[in-house]
């Protein structure tokens, strides 16, 4: 190994490195004990082997053009969603079971139009203004939303006179620091109620190259991505805060688009500025929010029963492997 | 020799229970009474002392006197109070008879603010607690990281604006939006006596959509509303001419190649009426000589 580093020609901090340099095939830079020209070889090393792969490259197309039409076809590159583990519980469209499930789950009588979704929209404890303006945004962009402060309330206690008032949606939003981080949604004659972390809130004014205040129609929903199971009733979830018959005249639409296990909610106005072009605004809040938790019944941390817990250790272990 | 400790703890050597700060010195002594470090309030430069301190919540009355100088072990006699305020006092009253007035005061008002801050503590214990859930600086890092990769994968507006046009195609929207083209091609899906209809729906739609024009915010309005109506005659009679496949597809071509020849009518292009227009007409004669 000493005499590895004594065999290269020219080795030192002054002179550029020749053109082609063998390193004789049993050196390894890690064992030159000086930093310094440790260093210098290992720039070498690197230079040579990015060569060797430029040079790689070269032949490749080469080869492919050389070949014509009947070169293999382009490699597609391999994406975090392309490697996905697949899910078992992945909803395939024509399951009846699945369909069966939601024809009679808590969201059936939203789906059959026989409710109309009305929305309590609250805060934690002592809101500070970040998070109050946030809420009076929220409430602009789901129609048929109010907003009531905390003041110290049970939620235990809030829940019986909210379904005794019709409400069917309650939404809490936890505050941590100035800015809201949390986010519990609870669908209320008894339904699922999903924990959230809320992260990358932006208000309105924060937004760039926005348009002007939502109004007041009912916008359009999209849910993208919801393919598992458990996705597919947080979809439901979502769908089901909005009232079910979008006013298209208003061309607004909110988003909710699930990616790699982070739903990004955006809100926008859209034009169609021909048959295959549209233009999008985005009005509205943004925020992110990540499952921490689904239950089966309303809000009640102790005793309730869970349907599924974000786990760390066991289900954070694969990068390829997500659950909504 | 109290006035002996004092002259060496309080004022020249170090003590260390005494705590400095700009406007005030603190004693951290424990069974100081009020807490500051002063002549009377020193329970090493007294030997005359006694103090209310809570353990448990429970409140007890220490007391020191000079008998007991000498047996550290004894030193501090502890009496329990009741847990009746009144009496609590009295006992205070009672042990402490004979003993400076200062002491009785102090004592008697340390024992006040002890029972108020455990009734706030009992008070407070019944309302909800929050908690406080440690951030796992690791996790938060990565959580961060992973979403901005998941924002950028997720292309959002591509990904919105691919919904809506599908949303467009599958007729969702109805009779809103008028893109001639694209009713063109469902009539082309059907047959062509159906077409004639549809032709005839569209220029009832054509007036509908003028009002829709109107509401639009991002439209300019650049053209006035005479020239929609002319343009919309032509409209009509081109379209009952037309019903073949070739001049839609030559229309198509001819509207990609009109957006670099006529620069000046750019921002009515949206309207998609007026353009066809332009284009018929020099499509006509060919189209023409194709029939004959």
């Amino acid at each position: 190994a000493a005499g590895g580093s004594g065999t290269v020609p020219g080795e030192g901090s002054g002179p550029p490195a020749p053109e082609r340099v063998l390193f004789p095939p049993t050196f390894s830079v890690s064992e030159i004990k000086n930093k310094q020209r440790r260093h210098f070889m290992f720039l070498r090393w690197k230079q040579q082997q990015r060569k060797e792969k430029l040079a790689l490259k070269k032949k490749r197309r080469k080869e492919r053009e050389a070949l014509g039409d009947k070169a293999p076809p382009k490699a597609i590159p391999k994406t975090i969603e392309n490697q996905r583990v697949y899910d078992e519980t992945t909803v395939d469209p024509n399951d009846e079971e699945v369909a069966f499930d939601e024809a009679t789950d808590e969201f059936a009588p939203y789906f059959n139009r026989q409710t109309v979704p009305k929305i309590l929209i609250t805060t934690s404890d002592r809101p500070r203004g970040r998070t109050v303006r946030f809420c009076e945004q929220l409430a602009t962009v789901i129609p048929n939303s109010h907003v009531y402060y905390r003041r110290g309330l049970a939620l235990k206690r809030i829940i019986p006179q909210c379904i005794a008032r019709d409400f069917t949606d309650l939404i809490v939003i936890n505050e941590d620091r100035k800015i809201p981080n949390g986010l519990v949604l609870s669908h209320l004659p008894d339904g699922p109620t999903a924990h959230f972390r809320m992260s990358s809130v932006r208000l309105r004014k924060e937004i760039k190259r926005k348009g002007k205040e939502p109004t007041e129609h009912v916008p359009e929903v999209i849910l993208n991505n919801f393919t598992t199971r458990l996705g597919h009733s947080i979809g439901r979830m979502f769908a089901a805060l909005f009232p079910h018959d979008p006013q298209f005249i208003g061309r607004q639409v909110a988003t909710f688009h699930n990616q790699r296990d982070y739903i990004f909610f955006r809100f926008h106005r859209y034009i169609f500025k021909s048959e295959k072009k549209v233009g999008i605004q985005e009005l509205g809040p943004r925020f992110t929010l990540k499952l921490r938790s689904l239950q089966k019944g309303t809000f009640d941390s102790k005793f309730g029963e869970y349907e599924w817990i974000h786990k760390r250790r066991e289900m954070d272990t694969s990068r390829r492997k997500f659950h909504l | 020799s109290s006035q002996v400790v004092w002259s060496m703890l309080g004022n020249r050597q170090f003590c260390s229970y005494k705590m400095t700060t700009k406007t005030q010195n603190f004693c951290r002594n424990e069974y100081n009474l009020t807490g500051l470090c002063n002549r009377s309030s020193c329970p090493l430069a007294n030997s005359q002392y006694a103090t209310v301190r809570e353990e448990k919540g429970r409140c007890y009355l220490y007391m020191k006197t000079i008998e007991r100088a000498a047996f550290p072990r004894r030193l501090w006699e502890r009496v329990l109070l009741s847990k009746n305020y009144e009496k609590a006092l009295e006992e205070i009253d009672e042990n402490l008879i004979y003993w400076p007035r200062f002491i009785r005061h102090k004592c008697k008002q340390r024992f006040t603010k002890i029972t108020q801050y455990l009734i706030r503590i009992r008070k407070l214990t019944l309302k909800r607690q929050r908690k406080l859930v440690p951030l796992r600086r690791k996790i938060e890092r990565r959580e961060n990281r992973r979403e901005e990769k998941a924002l950028i994968a997720a292309q959002l507006d591509n990904a919105i604006e691919k919904e809506l046009l599908e949303r467009l195609k599958q007729d969702t929207y109805g009779d809103i939006y008028n893109f001639p083209i694209h009713a063109f091609d469902k009539a082309l899906q059907q047959q062509d006596a159906e077409s004639e209809s549809e032709s005839d729906a569209e220029r009832e739609e054509e007036e509908e959509d003028d009002e829709d024009v109107d509401k639009r915010e991002f439209v300019e309005a650049e053209d006035s509303e005479l020239s929609d109506f002319e343009d919309m005659d032509k409209l009509e009679t081109s379209s009952e001419e037309e019903q073949e496949e070739e001049e839609e597809v030559e229309k198509k071509g001819s509207h990609s190649k009109s957006k670099g020849k006529t620069p000046l009518k750019g921002p009515a292009r949206r309207k998609r009426p007026y353009i066809e227009i332009e284009y018929e007409e020099e499509t006509e004669p060919s189209t023409k000589t194709k029939a004959a």
